[in-house]
């Protein structure tokens, strides 16, 4: 019993990573139609601001990090979307390749300057030890994480669909062209979008940090579980984002605890029965 | 025109081998190698309009399975070659029809997660796989009692197999088919509207590029006599499409001379220092904004450019 509650509990702190991942992923591939392979690197760069702020300042709050490499990552975003991305408008497998070769410069970078050996990143100190619940015993950081990915999906839900910036973003996602003719400037809306979502990915980088650490290839560990989710839930649908964290979250922790050689294969699974009979996604729209 | 370059191709292929020394014979046989992956890829890229992001796969599939099957189940070199390409062959089959439900970036995408998660297998299934430190070992087969082992025999192997790759895959391409291909490719619905099948072209597609990235894999684990998983990765993906697409996608030729290229660089870089990912990046951004339509297509509306303001 004590297994599949930690497990259970696992699998919801991995799923709350996955959606701090894959919510940017997907906001910024429902608005900007791109599919920004770099998402993963920018996740992995927040972890590895993380390791170095805490490990040069001891006993750094974590979530002053969070805020701080958040906030650096979503600068770095911001430059490649406007440097770069903005140069290729009308060529969007162009966009991806250059998201790709992006995603290759910042991890071999990383690579560069952190060297090949994983960094911890600390667990803070308050959140160090054990809560009991009901007899059983969890780990207090890994509850307070799927709190913060759930208090992100509210924040994000109430930005997308009950502020005017979200508004204006649903009428770029609709409809581009119309939302240009009314007046809405979408290319900033592009820019700010690509910076909170890579400013997410970040700050998900630095709270997944206690759990995962800095090392290197963590981008192409974390970038195909991020893939699956939005195809399982559909893309550039943030409630499918939600839920296919949980689903991958829940299917992968499981599948390494049990099967740990088969892991991989299991999360073929449901992707495969996802597209084979839902292919836009769970709540994907037709034609987004 | 046309014969001339046939000619000095022909010529730069057959004659520098009996000169150069082992490094260039070794060099110019890693790049016939690549060049069919890349020609492979360039069939779904070029020829498909469907931009996979996960060709590696079956280079990497093939591989594992000859090196497996010859190395651990004590097959014969003939039997497992078939076995890995039917295998590999048949896997596209499959990945196919998951892959091809989509299009566009979602294809990508699909491809893309395909490929990672046959990646993480190779790495954790240390059992089969032996992990991250590869199957070492392994022996090149003796077609006819010929030994491939020296750099030489083995280049002129390389190159009867790259020969018949090319002409295969250009009969492919302007065959009838290969019409109905391009039509899918720019007007998916009006081929539709004529009564092709423009899915089931594409999956055929798919399943033949599958089938000559499977012959490259195959070529590629009897040259390095040896597998890791690297070459499943997204890296060894990008590398084989930075080629085509430098190379010009949807040319015959582009494609190889684009994977000639870019193994030169990496070649020629991870002599002096070690950030060839880096710098693949840079390529990559450098072509992307600098040259979209590749080197060769670039080159060519260049010199014609030039000959039309010379006249």
């Amino acid at each position: 019993m004590q297994f599949w509650i930690i497990q259970g509990l696992n699998s919801l702190s991995l799923g709350g990573l996955l959606f701090l991942l894959s919510s940017g992923f997907s906001l910024i591939f429902g608005l900007m139609r791109l599919a920004n392979l770099t998402h993963g690197a920018f996740f992995m760069l927040g972890t590895y601001f993380a390791a170095t702020a805490m490990r040069a300042h001891d006993g750094l709050n974590i979530w002053v990090a969070a805020v701080g490499a958040g906030i650096a990552v979503a600068v770095i975003g911001g430059l490649f979307e406007r440097l770069v991305l903005t140069r290729l408008k009308a060529n969007p497998l162009g966009q991806v390749l250059v998201t790709l070769g992006m995603s290759f410069i910042i991890s071999d970078a990383c690579l560069m300057f952190w060297g090949g050996d994983s960094i911890p990143v600390p667990t803070p100190q308050n959140l160090q030890s054990p809560t009991r619940v009901l007899g059983f015993v969890f780990p207090t950081y890994r509850l307070v994480l799927v709190g913060c990915a759930i208090a992100t999906a509210i924040l994000l839900y109430f930005l997308i669909e009950r502020t005017r910036l979200g508004a204006m973003i649903r009428a770029g996602v609709d409809d581009r062209q119309m939302a240009r003719a009314v007046g809405i400037p979408v290319s900033n809306l592009f820019t700010l979008v690509f910076c909170l979502g890579a400013g997410i990915a970040g700050a998900g980088g630095v709270l997944g940090g206690p759990i995962l650490s800095a090392y290197p290839g963590l981008d192409a560990d974390m970038l195909p579980l991020a893939l699956i989710v939005v195809i399982l839930g559909g893309i550039g649908s943030l409630l499918g984002a939600f839920v296919g964290s949980f689903i991958v979250g829940i299917i992968y922790t499981f599948g390494t605890a049990l099967f740990p050689e088969l892991a991989y294969i299991i999360l073929f699974l449901p992707m495969i029965f996802v597209i084979a009979f839902r292919p836009q996604g769970l709540f994907g729209r037709v034609g987004a | 025109m046309k014969w001339i370059g046939i000619a000095l191709l022909a010529g730069s292929l057959l004659v520098p081998p009996l000169f150069a020394g082992d490094f260039y014979v070794n060099l110019a046989s890693q790049i016939l190698i690549a060049a069919i992956f890349a020609l492979s890829l360039n069939l779904l890229v070029g020829f498909g309009g469907m931009t996979s992001l996960g060709h590696a796969s079956y280079l990497g599939v093939a591989a594992y399975i000859c090196a497996l099957l010859t190395s651990r189940y004590g097959f014969g070199h003939g039997t497992a070659a078939l076995l890995s390409i039917a295998g590999t062959t048949a896997m596209a089959a499959f990945f196919g029809l998951i892959a091809l439900r989509a299009s566009g970036l979602g294809f990508l995408m699909i491809t893309l997660a395909l490929s990672q998660v046959l990646w993480g297998l190779a790495y954790r299934m240390s059992n089969v796989t032996n992990g991250d430190n590869g199957i070492a070992g392994l022996t090149r087969p003796a077609p006819f009692g010929i030994s491939l082992d020296s750099p030489i025999s083995f280049y002129w192997f390389a190159l009867i197999v790259a020969t018949f790759a090319f002409v295969m895959m250009t009969i492919f391409v302007s065959s009838a088919f290969g019409s109905s291909m391009k039509g899918v490719r720019d007007q998916p619905r009006r081929m539709a509207a004529l009564g092709f099948n423009p899915w089931l072209i594409r999956w055929i597609t798919f399943v033949y590029a599958g089938f000559w990235g499977g012959v490259s894999g195959l070529l590629y684990v009897y040259y390095h006599k040896y597998i890791h998983p690297t070459s499943l990765s997204t890296t060894s993906s990008a590398e084989a499409l930075l080629g085509v697409i430098a190379g010009g996608s949807g040319t015959l030729g582009g494609p190889a001379v684009g994977a000639a290229l870019v193994l030169l660089l990496k070649n020629y870089v991870s002599a002096y220092l070690e950030r060839w990912n880096m710098l693949l990046g840079l390529v990559f951004l450098f072509i992307v904004l600098v040259m979209p339509t590749g080197i060769v297509p670039g080159v060519s509306s260049l010199t014609a450019r030039l000959r039309g303001g010379s006249r």
